[in-house]
């Protein structure tokens, strides 16, 4: 029997994520270029899309299945991930790196005594071994790494690894394994949800906007654009240090790092932790007063004006795309 | 109870990355360091939980001899004693957390805060790596945290919302800003940081996991070009990111 290579889906109220599919997708690709046998397991209760998945080249689906898992409880899924590791013999596991992958993977790394490469954005097997790129210091730097011990651990970042084209549907066999009584000393017992639409750290288009707007009142001009786009809402340290949007918003190094496929800064200046975390986007638009303003530096197009006037015209526009 | 805090030292977020000569490091010549601007809400934490149950703060850095420094500036925010575990060679948050684990296992500390990630290499692993060596149990991303005997009701923040994390001490906590507003230190209190201990021992020897390979900038964005000063300019805006960027 060939060696493993295993993607932990993930869930959220029974409905895989998208990024999960990103995981397939790397897993599929990396199974053929190290001939490997691929396969994912998922943990949860009842699952919603597992027809989505067979757009993926993995037949193989194990779901790890108990009332008590549809929550998250890093106890209980590190345990289940590492002990059905250990048993395939497993020599590769890749996670998506999200609130749970990053909370995961690092506590199976030590149950299988291996390391874990996080947050990588590229993975090469050209030597023959698998060499990886993951940004530091807030992508201020790029690091080639690999990993010395017997199985390794990787992390991908959302978004980055863009889904191909669908390839042909296949059948997916799922077994589905009862989790018994799972080791729940460390669990969630609610999720809360924010208000806000998408989360800016898996959104696929940004819309952020700093200081220029003058005050928290005024992000309706953000909020109204972002909807048109389909895209999530951002911000600036500086406002968010102000109180006027919430840190979960926040875009750079002392918030989070994204790679949207479109970014749109609105009355940000682009100071160098903003420009760290975000510099990495596919296109980037801005819109600022200052024409000497620094986000000019990485905008792919820029409007040198005022937020006031362009952000309206500019929603009417996109609408009238749509 | 007893409070570990593990803090790192780390490039002011407003430095320029220069790359060494070896392609595998930063030039450290003319950067300023600072303690990781996460650690800072795990200091405040500490200081907080102990005011309510007591106990003594202790601080563990793992590096040379410039993160006392970084030690310096904890205590001057009010905690009690310094740990500096040596070690001159960079060393991957594995070996880090294998150095802290190995020492906070000496310390009976039954509450361990770190920030929940430093801003260096981002791997966002220290702690629950130190938790899981320790036994421990642990929870990431902390924005809230009520402490009641034994057990920690922490919300931690995830895409589109919060958990609610229930579990029990001993716990490792990573901190995320908006878990509280972390005090200056007063001239009483960097006064009296000078006087505090600063204890140095050897790190505990362990090899790297993950070796690194290259360091590399970026690709060089090229400009883009300004396409207008109003909303006449939108209209190209909108053709360009239709036709060229192909997202619209």
């Amino acid at each position: 029997m060939s060696e493993k290579i295993i993607g932990i889906l993930e869930q959220r109220e029974g409905k895989i994520k998208k990024v999960s599919f990103e995981v397939m997708n790397i897993v599929s690709r990396l199974s053929q270029e190290l001939k490997l046998e691929p396969e994912c397991i998922i943990i949860g209760n009842e699952i919603d899309n597992f027809n989505e998945l067979s757009m993926y080249g993995i037949p193989e689906i194990t779901h790890f299945k108990n009332e008590d898992l549809n929550y998250y409880s890093s106890s209980a899924y590190s345990q289940i991930v590492a002990d059905y590791a250990f048993v395939k013999g497993v020599k590769y596991l890749i996670f998506a790196n999200t609130a749970l992958g990053k909370d995961l993977a690092p506590v199976v790394s030590i149950k299988l005594n291996c390391g874990c490469l996080m947050d990588c954005t590229e993975i090469s097997t050209n030597t023959g071994e698998v060499i990886v790129t993951r940004p530091v210091f807030a992508g201020k730097a790029l690091v080639e790494a690999k990993l010395k011990s017997e199985i390794k651990i990787i992390t991908i970042r959302p978004n980055v690894f863009k889904l191909k084209s669908k390839e042909q549907s296949i059948n997916l066999n799922i077994t589905v394994k009862e989790a018994k009584s799972p080791n729940l000393k460390s669990r969630v017992v609610e999720f809360k949800k924010s208000e806000g639409k998408l989360d800016v750290a898996e959104a696929d288009i940004i819309v952020s906007g700093g200081r220029g707007l003058k005050g928290s009142e005024n992000f309706y001009l953000v909020e109204n654009l972002a909807e048109a786009l389909g895209a999530a809402v951002g911000a600036s340290r500086a406002v968010v240090d102000a109180g006027w949007r919430p840190h979960r918003e926040q875009v750079g190094q002392t918030g989070k790092t994204v790679t949207p496929s479109l970014y749109v800064a609105c009355g940000i200046s682009g100071a160098i932790q903003h420009l760290a975390g975000m510099s990495s986007s596919k296109y980037i638009v801005a819109i600022n007063k200052d024409k000497e303003a620094p986000i000019f530096s990485v905008a792919d197009y820029g409007i040198a004006g005022d937020v006031f006037e362009i952000l309206p015209a500019l929603t009417e526009e996109i609408k009238k795309y749509k | 109870m007893n409070i570990a805090v593990c803090v790192s030292h780390v490039p002011d977020t407003a430095t320029k990355i220069k790359i060494n000569s070896d392609e595998k490091t930063i030039d450290p010549n003319g950067v300023t360091y600072i303690i990781n601007p996460y650690d800072e809400f795990a200091v405040e934490e500490a200081l907080k939980t102990k005011e309510k149950f007591g106990g003594e703060i202790i601080i563990l850095s793992v590096g040379g001899d410039s993160n006392k420094e970084t030690i310096r500036k904890a205590l001057a925010m009010g905690a009690d004693k310094g740990i500096l575990l040596k070690d001159n060679n960079s060393k991957d948050s594995l070996s880090i957390a294998k150095a802290l684990s190995d020492e906070i296992k000496k310390l009976n500390c039954e509450i361990v805060f770190t920030g929940k990630q430093s801003v260096d290499y981002d791997n966002s692993i220290t702690g629950q790596l130190t938790a899981e060596l320790l036994g421990y149990n642990c929870v990431t991303i902390v924005v809230s945290l009520k402490i009641e005997n034994n057990k920690i009701i922490a919300e931690r923040e995830i895409e589109g919302g919060k958990e609610v994390v229930e579990t029990e001490l001993p716990v490792v906590i990573t901190c995320q800003k908006g878990l509280n507003e972390p005090r200056y230190a007063s001239l009483k209190g960097i006064m009296s940081a000078k006087k505090k201990i600063i204890e140095e021992k050897p790190a505990i020897n362990s090899e790297n996991c993950i070796e690194i390979i290259k360091m590399k900038k970026p690709p060089e964005k090229l400009p883009g070009r300004i396409i207008g000063t109003d909303i006449s300019a939108i209209p190209e805006l909108v053709r360009l990111l239709h036709e060229e960027a192909k997202i619209i």
